[in-house]
């Protein structure tokens, strides 16, 4: 056999291990590297004081200040564009069942403090003004 | 009884009426990951290897809307650093243990396993440290396994019209309110959300990031000038 047809069956090969490979785990080798590098940064960031706890004797103030804000303002930004939509009026922007799920299941939230009453009330309200209200 | 089994099923007693949020945030998870294109493999992937339901919601919604792969890592990165401070505040509680055992420990750590674990040391000193936080902590990795691989087998049949993935920033908005609970946590979510609003139009998902930015800003600036 050629040099060539060995180039041949080995491509052949590879491909098919490929192929393989996405018929198991369905899909993109894009989605995978994301999965992992986020998991690895993920678990660094999970071990990182209980491994090194000893040889540091307390985080600075000043970072732990800082991550204080992270989970309010970085929660806040992911949820609020998925109830609001800046409409050119102040009545578009406001007339969306998004919104009023959103600020129903808000105060269910508030007075709750409950993940499962704010899901199945925000829902509700979703279904009854899409389905009833403004169909 | 063994009193090394009574720490640990202490912890699986006190984690268990947090399942109630648990199982539905699991299933959305699931439901997320096959609205985003993700096969049941990479969505059982991401809960093992992630293990972090807000970070694993967002990075599905961001592949979903074909965000680039950089933002998506990005975004995901960011919310998870607030493990670091749970990191250092439960580190004293698991220094006695060998260093092997730590990084098994931390593999575990949740907002959920944090919070529960870190009261109960406070209150008892002879609690097993780390059974008592392996009974939660174990316990709310089990059910969101389970819950992920029913959240895909469920989501496939549900139409779309119904909106169920409007449960992920429901879920968020549940995890949000009881995060800000003085003034300049306040300031830094109101401000970080209304900003992503005004931003939203911005190419790569930028806005969340500008947002989420300029909130933190607001909130360290709100609790400097309260003192």
């Amino acid at each position: 056999m050629t040099g060539g047809g060995f180039a041949l069956v080995e491509g052949a090969l590879t491909r098919g291990v490929l192929g393989q490979w996405q018929d198991v785990f369905g899909g993109s080798s894009d989605v995978w590297a994301a999965i992992v590098v986020i998991g690895v940064a993920t678990y660094g960031f999970r071990l990182s004081f209980i491994y090194l706890f000893g040889r540091i004797d307390e985080v600075p103030q000043s970072v732990k200040r800082t991550l204080r804000y992270v989970p309010p303002a970085v929660l806040a930004a992911l949820v609020f564009p998925d109830f609001v939509t800046l409409e050119s009026s102040l009545i578009a922007t406001l007339a969306d069942e998004r919104l009023i799920a959103g600020a129903v299941a808000g105060a269910v939230a508030w007075r709750t403090e409950n993940v499962f009453a704010t899901i199945t009330v925000g829902m509700v309200a979703l279904w009854l003004f899409r389905f009833v209200v403004f169909a | 009884m063994d009193p090394l089994h009574d720490d640990l099923l202490a912890g699986v007693r006190d984690v268990s009426p947090l399942m109630l949020g648990i199982v539905p945030f699991a299933l959305v998870a699931g439901i997320a990951a096959v609205d985003a294109g993700l096969g049941l493999a990479e969505a059982v992937g991401l809960s093992v290897i992630v293990f972090a339901g807000a970070s694993q919601l967002a990075a599905l919604d961001l592949i979903g809307s074909g965000a680039p792969l950089a933002v998506v890592v990005g975004t995901a990165v960011v919310i998870n650093l607030r493990m670091v401070m749970y990191s250092a505040s439960i580190a004293p509680h698991f220094a006695r243990y060998a260093r092997g055992v730590r990084a098994g420990l931390a593999y575990f750590l949740t907002d959920q396993a944090y919070a529960l674990s870190v009261a109960e040391f406070g209150a008892s000193d002879d609690r097993s440290r780390a059974l008592y936080y392996l009974g939660a902590a174990v316990s709310l990795w089990i059910v969101w396994q389970i819950g992920t691989v029913a959240g895909v087998v469920v989501g496939a049949g549900v139409p779309d019209a119904w909106g169920l993935t409007f449960a992920v920033p429901l879920v968020f908005l549940a995890l949000l309110v009881p995060a800000m609970k003085d003034r300049p946590t306040t300031a830094a979510g109101v401000t970080g959300g209304a900003v992503a609003v005004v931003a939203a139009g911005l190419p790569l998902n930028l806005g969340l990031l500008v947002g989420a930015v300029t909130g933190i800003v607001v909130g360290l600036l709100t609790e400097g000038r309260s003192r």
